[in-house]
């Protein structure tokens, strides 16, 4: 019993020493970045990401968004059922989506698409001796490969999350009118008495850490990728399941933050 | 010239390079030989800092590369070309912008210019006119071709050639090894080549060295190595798995 119980002890602190060399590595690795990257932006590079990250997300989270809006529309009519009146059911999924669904499923989709897709290309590029070739040629390849894809992931987040919330809006009354039954004067009034800045902003707060923290994760994980096939396959699930645990995780200290200290209701 | 002493690296448990001495003179071709997994690679990656050494020294031109922090060795590296044994081509540009990369990079050359230069690099190792193909397309010969001609973009003082031949048949190998002597007579660079081609070995180098337990244990011109009686470099050159190397 002790034996067991000092075995789950020596695991939990290797698991615990392992996250700190994580974090020290990430910090030493936006140190690199502060230092190279005002030396000579990498504008091309960031363009390109930026370009892949979001606008070659769009049609993914065109089809998820509109699928999300309908199913809040449907659950929100069965919910209401008697106790609140459907006038407001376009309230319940314009907050909902701005605030919560719009960021945090964008986010996880984008986490698998985007996330899967950083850290498989770098680390592709790492067994196969490019990252090398580009340190050979005198290129820092965090100013090169690591800076765009960050500032980009950063960037585009926040922006695909807006396409998000129309599209997940619009799903929504799609379903509310064609579905549930509600005039679509009903539903748009609604939208109108119920939308706050405070919420969107709220929820475009959350998409950058979000795009930040899917990119990072990315690199990360692509740049210490060691080994062959496995190693990229290995390195990628890494990535993904990080940074999706880690964007549940910064959704309630952020929403903790946002609506208990900063947009108080009072 | 570089110049390497005592040059220690070990990876865990393993001592791949266990002190290793060796010159190269300016202009010079020298080919390092040794069997799979005796650090040849490793030794060529800690010549441009890509790895960091744990004893030793390692001078090119009287300039220390052990030990200097990234941004000095990139000042260092420009001086040098490499091609990987893979060549390393990014695989997300096109040929064109794999050669040119260094120059958009290093160069304040206007767009003309830099198009003039890949185009003429590309033409010198055989490969006129594919800088719009991308590397997937392309044999493994080419690739090899392609790696040498972003090596030599920069007009470099210095070759770097990992395993050039490796994996490629006869012919192409032999073609890859003229590109080495005509690089070495067009550019007057200083090479180090490393392979466990005995052909090639002897084709393109002007000293040969061989490595065996993380030491060079012979060094001396193409004709001192064929008639040597190193028990170590022979059984190599004969291929044998009768001597002093043991098989992995």
């Amino acid at each position: 019993m002790t034996e067991f119980v000092l075995d789950g002890a020596r695991f939990a602190l290797r698991r615990l020493a392992n996250m700190v060399v994580i974090v020290g590595r990430i910090t030493l690795l936006y140190a690199e970045m502060i230092v190279s990257v005002p030396a000579r932006f990498p504008w091309a590079q960031t363009i390109d990401q930026m370009d892949r990250i979001g606008v070659g997300s769009l049609g993914l989270v065109f089809v998820v968004s509109l699928f999300t809006g309908g199913v809040a529309a449907l659950q929100a009519a069965y919910q209401f059922s008697s106790v609140v009146p459907l006038k407001y059911i376009g309230a319940v999924i314009l907050r909902s989506v701005i605030i919560e669904l719009g960021p945090v499923l964008t986010a996880l989709v984008l986490a698998g698409r985007v996330g899967a897709g950083i850290t498989a290309e770098l680390g592709t590029m790492k067994v196969t001796e490019q990252v090398d070739a580009m340190r050979a040629m005198g290129i820092n390849p965090v100013r090169f490969l690591v800076a765009p894809r960050i500032i980009a992931g950063t960037l585009m987040l926040p922006i695909v999350t807006i396409f998000a919330n129309m599209i997940a809006i619009f799903g929504g009354f799609m379903v509310a009118v064609g579905v549930v039954g509600v005039s679509s004067a009903t539903y748009v009034n609604s939208l109108k008495d119920f939308f706050y800045v405070k919420d969107l902003i709220s929820g475009l707060i959350k998409a950058v850490f979000f795009g930040n923290i899917i990119a990072t994760m990315g690199c990360y994980f692509g740049f210490t990728t060691e080994g062959g096939a496995e190693g990229v396959g290995t390195a990628t699930t890494r990535a993904v399941v990080s940074a999706c645990v880690l964007i549940l995780i910064v959704d309630y200290l952020l929403a903790t933050v946002l609506f208990r200290v900063i947009f108080t209701e009072s | 010239m570089i110049q390497i002493r005592g040059l220690k690296k070990a990876f865990g448990e393993k001592q791949v390079l266990d002190g290793i001495d060796l010159d190269v003179q300016s202009g010079e071709t020298v080919v390092v030989l040794g069997p799979s997994g005796t650090g040849k690679s490793v030794l060529l990656k800690h010549i441009l800092g890509l790895i960091e050494a744990d004893a030793g020294s390692i001078q090119v031109d009287g300039e220390e590369v052990v030990g200097r922090p990234e941004h000095e060795l990139n000042q260092i590296r420009r001086r040098f070309g490499m091609l990987f044994q893979g060549a390393a081509l990014f695989d997300s540009m096109t040929v064109g912008e794999n050669v040119g990369l260094g120059l958009r990079e290093h160069r304040a050359l206007p767009h003309g210019e830099i198009a003039g230069r890949i185009r003429e690099r590309l033409e010198w190792v055989g490969l006129a006119g594919v800088e719009q193909a991308k590397p997937a397309s392309l044999s493994g010969g080419m690739r090899k071709r392609v790696g040498l001609a972003r090596a030599i973009a920069l007009d470099p003082q210095f070759i770097l050639y990992d395993e050039p031949t490796t994996g490629l048949d006869p012919i192409t190998a032999d073609v890859i090894d003229q590109l080495i002597r005509s690089m070495q007579k067009r550019l007057g660079v200083t090479s180090v080549v490393v392979t466990h081609d005995i052909q090639s070995a002897f084709k393109v180098g002007d000293r040969i060295a061989m490595i065996y337990q993380g030491k060079v244990v012979f060094t001396g011109s193409v004709e001192d190595a064929k008639t040597t009686d190193n028990a170590i470099l022979r059984q190599f050159l004969e291929g044998s798995s009768e001597g002093p190397i043991q098989p992995l």
